[in-house]
């Protein structure tokens, strides 16, 4: 029944809600557990989606294991939620996962008054448009009139009335909840156009049955900063998630790699000593063991591993760096130092 | 022995004080329960800092809805999104609550059918509708439609003014005239004399035995004085056709494939379990009664209509009510294939508005009203067909 899939975790959530949930120690209810419930989307390749095997695997299934080989110095100890948009939020609420990594957009109202925080940005993105190229389309502002393939319950649905009110043109919706479902109806051409974040409409293209037929059209109209989020109140638990993903940077930034962390260990560089706790004081200020980014680097990557790997340009998704680079290659991935 | 005054029983043994007594403190009890439930869950609101209350019923919805039967726009408040996806979600019940009982009626007399092929066909029928989960049928309709359909530009046209393709069926409308307004309060006085006609029909019949040929006269006057308005108002003929323009169809009404699907998915399930419910309830009803009533000289369709059917409606009503509420309940099941209707839209709430009790709630509500109207109309429908028994 595809409706309780969103009902279901809204009515457990006010359940939890009333019941009492527990605010802190998020760092002990995991270690105790011994492992990391991570909500992610299950259904997007390139960020969360098994692969034939059954293997977990993505952008945000990795930034998962970066948070996990933090924790537990092992990065398969995680297990994933795969969560619609519309459930995700109430889920993590309501302590049904203890991160959310699920290509979740942060706004100010979810920071807000969705009660959630948002760690570092792991993906900057934006939303587009997906088109047939046999539409002859080639600008989003030629769309006026057309059937609109929309995922619903992300601020997708925001964005795209707001376009086309500025733009004045008229727009008709097609909202289906299921990203499958709805790239289903969307390949048989009920809809002109599909919109979501660019990099979804990658791995959507991804999949169609002739991926040369559609095209992403120029105009990104929002600013869709991804990033993983938690409970409010948290801070410790905050400061774990949000510096697994900035290690990944900050490795980048260093030069280190899954494949030199080891020699690397053998480095003069103050900064990289500091960061690979060759001296020690960084994990113990967030309550971890002080190998921690050592062992994100060494079972995970860095960013431009985790990047290549997933969503790069030499996978299906063919996605570039972009505003992904760092900083001083023309992007926006900027870590603080790591002192 | 003397009787002692019942005052003199004590209060823990008088079982009427004991049963006010009980009721009392269960009445306290889920008092109670409640509290606590409603102020926990607003303290921990409270502390994770969501907000609560409905003030997000002005504020502006800025999303888009696709289909509506009012004015919407994304510049509208979330109270009226709420009210189109409650309207569309009102007109595919009710549409499909009509639709279900003729079918259901039809499939179940014709189970009944002495005709071996209708009987089987019927039974085939039920069979096949009642076993599939309808979220499989829904998504069957859905993906019939877009898959076999074609594109606006290479629509179908197989009547003038009228075009099928992966856009839905849109169709011509006569062009908006003051003649429809007369038309229509025309009809509506047609109908006032109806009832009249019958009343008088059936006092005449009791008194002088004549039969009046009520339904031809019927038929005559709801269609005769509109058309008769509509003449004399200058029959204005001129219409609204669609026409393709950029992308869709412009003009015209347009009926969704979502739409479509769903009402086909609901009526074609929920009418499996009517046509049930009306075998039961026919053959509830003794043979010897139709065959009494044959017996007397009265037609085969008076055999139905005076005898079967009146004592056959009472088994059928209560659980034929118990179908259409699953029928209403069952077309949540929109969202799966993307109708905009009341939980497509409050889930949407929902999401951008962080508050998830609130639109729960919501929905819970609205679903107990389409029931609970849905049940007191049919109880008070059972109500009077039940006074037919002496």
């Amino acid at each position: 029944m595809n409706q309780l899939k969103h009902v279901v975790p809204s009515i457990v959530a006010a359940f939890c809600l009333s019941a009492g949930v527990a605010m802190a120690g998020t760092l002990d209810d995991v270690k105790a557990k011994g492992f990391i419930q991570a909500g992610v989307n299950g259904d997007l390749f390139g960020f969360a989606k098994p692969d034939e095997k059954g293997v977990w695997k993505g952008l945000d299934v990795d930034t998962a294991r970066a948070v996990a080989a933090a924790v537990f110095g092992d990065a398969d100890k995680v297990k994933y939620t795969p969560l619609t948009a519309k459930t995700r939020f109430t889920a993590l609420q309501s302590g049904e996962v203890d991160v959310l990594t699920r290509n979740a957009t942060q706004t100010l109202s979810r920071d807000s008054s969705l009660g959630l925080n948002f760690a570092h940005v792991n993906f900057y993105d934006g939303q587009g448009f997906l088109v047939p190229k046999a539409l002859g389309v080639k600008s989003a502002k030629e769309l006026d009139g057309a059937s609109v393939c929309v995922l619903p319950g992300t601020t997708t649905e925001q964005n795209v009335a707001d376009y086309f009110r500025v733009q004045k043109l008229t727009m008709n919706p097609v909202v289906i909840e299921n990203t499958a479902e709805l790239s289903k109806a969307f390949f048989a051409g009920r809809c002109d156009c599909m919109t979501s974040d660019a990099s979804q409409l990658a791995g959507i293209r991804a999949v169609a049955p002739n991926p040369s037929d559609y095209t992403i059209l120029p105009e990104i109209i929002s600013k869709e900063p991804l990033a993983p989020a938690v409970r409010h109140g948290d801070d410790q638990w905050l400061d774990i998630v949000n510096y697994s993903v900035l290690a990944l940077i900050a490795a980048e930034e260093m030069g280190i790699t899954s494949a030199n962390v080891d020699e690397m260990l053998k480095s003069t560089d103050p900064s990289i000593q500091r960061f690979l706790g060759v001296t020690e004081g960084n994990g113990k200020a967030l309550g971890l063991d002080e190998k921690w980014a050592y062992n994100i680097i060494k079972q995970v990557g860095n960013y431009a591993e985790v990047f290549e790997r997933n969503v790069g340009t030499q996978t299906p998704l063919m996605i570039e760096r972009g505003l992904n680079a760092l900083w001083n290659n023309g992007g926006l991935m900027y870590s603080p130092p790591f002192k | 022995m003397q009787t002692t005054a019942p005052e003199k029983i004590p209060f823990f043994r008088d079982p009427t004080k004991l049963a006010i007594f009980y009721q009392f403190l269960t009445v306290l009890g889920v008092g109670l329960l409640s509290y606590y439930l409603i102020s926990n869950t607003l303290a921990n609101l409270e502390r994770q800092s969501i907000s609560t209350g409905f003030g997000f019923f002005d504020r502006e919805a800025a999303f888009e809805i696709g289909e509506s039967f009012i004015e919407y726009s994304a510049a509208d408040s979330y109270g009226r999104a709420l009210a189109v996806g409650f309207l569309n979600t009102l007109s595919v019940s009710f549409i499909g609550i009509i639709l279900t009982v003729i079918l259901g009626t039809f499939i179940g007399v014709a189970r009944l059918s002495t005709n071996w092929l209708v009987a089987k066909l019927s039974a085939a029928y039920i069979e096949f509708f009642q076993d599939i989960p309808i979220l499989l049928q829904l998504f069957f309709w859905y993906a019939f439609f877009y898959e076999i359909l074609p594109s606006p530009r290479q629509a179908l046209n197989p009547l003038p003014g009228l075009f099928l393709c992966n856009r839905g069926l849109i169709f011509g409308v006569p062009e908006w005239h003051s003649a429809f307004l007369y038309g229509g309060i025309a009809f509506l006085i047609g109908l006032i004399v109806v009832y009249f006609i019958k009343k008088w029909a059936a006092k005449r019949q009791a008194a002088t035995g004549l039969i009046f040929p009520t339904a031809k006269v019927s038929v005559a006057i709801l269609l005769g004085l509109p058309v008769l308005v509509w003449f004399l108002s200058g029959a204005p003929t001129a219409m609204n056709i669609p026409s393709l323009k950029g992308f869709n169809f412009k003009g015209g009404v347009s009926i969704s494939p979502e739409f479509t699907a769903l009402l086909l998915g609901l009526v074609l399930y929920t009418a499996a379990f009517v046509a049930e419910v009306v075998r039961a309830g026919i053959q509830s009803v003794s043979k010897g009664q139709k065959e009494a009533a044959l017996s007397i000289g009265l037609r085969p369709g008076q055999v139905l209509n005076l005898v079967i059917l009146p004592q056959a409606l009472r088994v059928i009503v209560p659980p034929l009510t118990s179908q259409l509420l699953n029928l209403t309940k069952n077309s949540s099941l929109a969202v799966a294939i993307g109708y905009p209707d009341f939980v497509s839209v409050a889930g949407t709430t929902i999401n951008q508005t962080g508050q998830a009790i609130e639109g729960v709630a919501l929905i819970m509500i609205v679903y107990l009203i389409f029931s609970l109207s849905t049940s007191a109309y049919m109880n008070w429908y059972n109500k009077k067909i039940a006074l037919v028994e002496r």
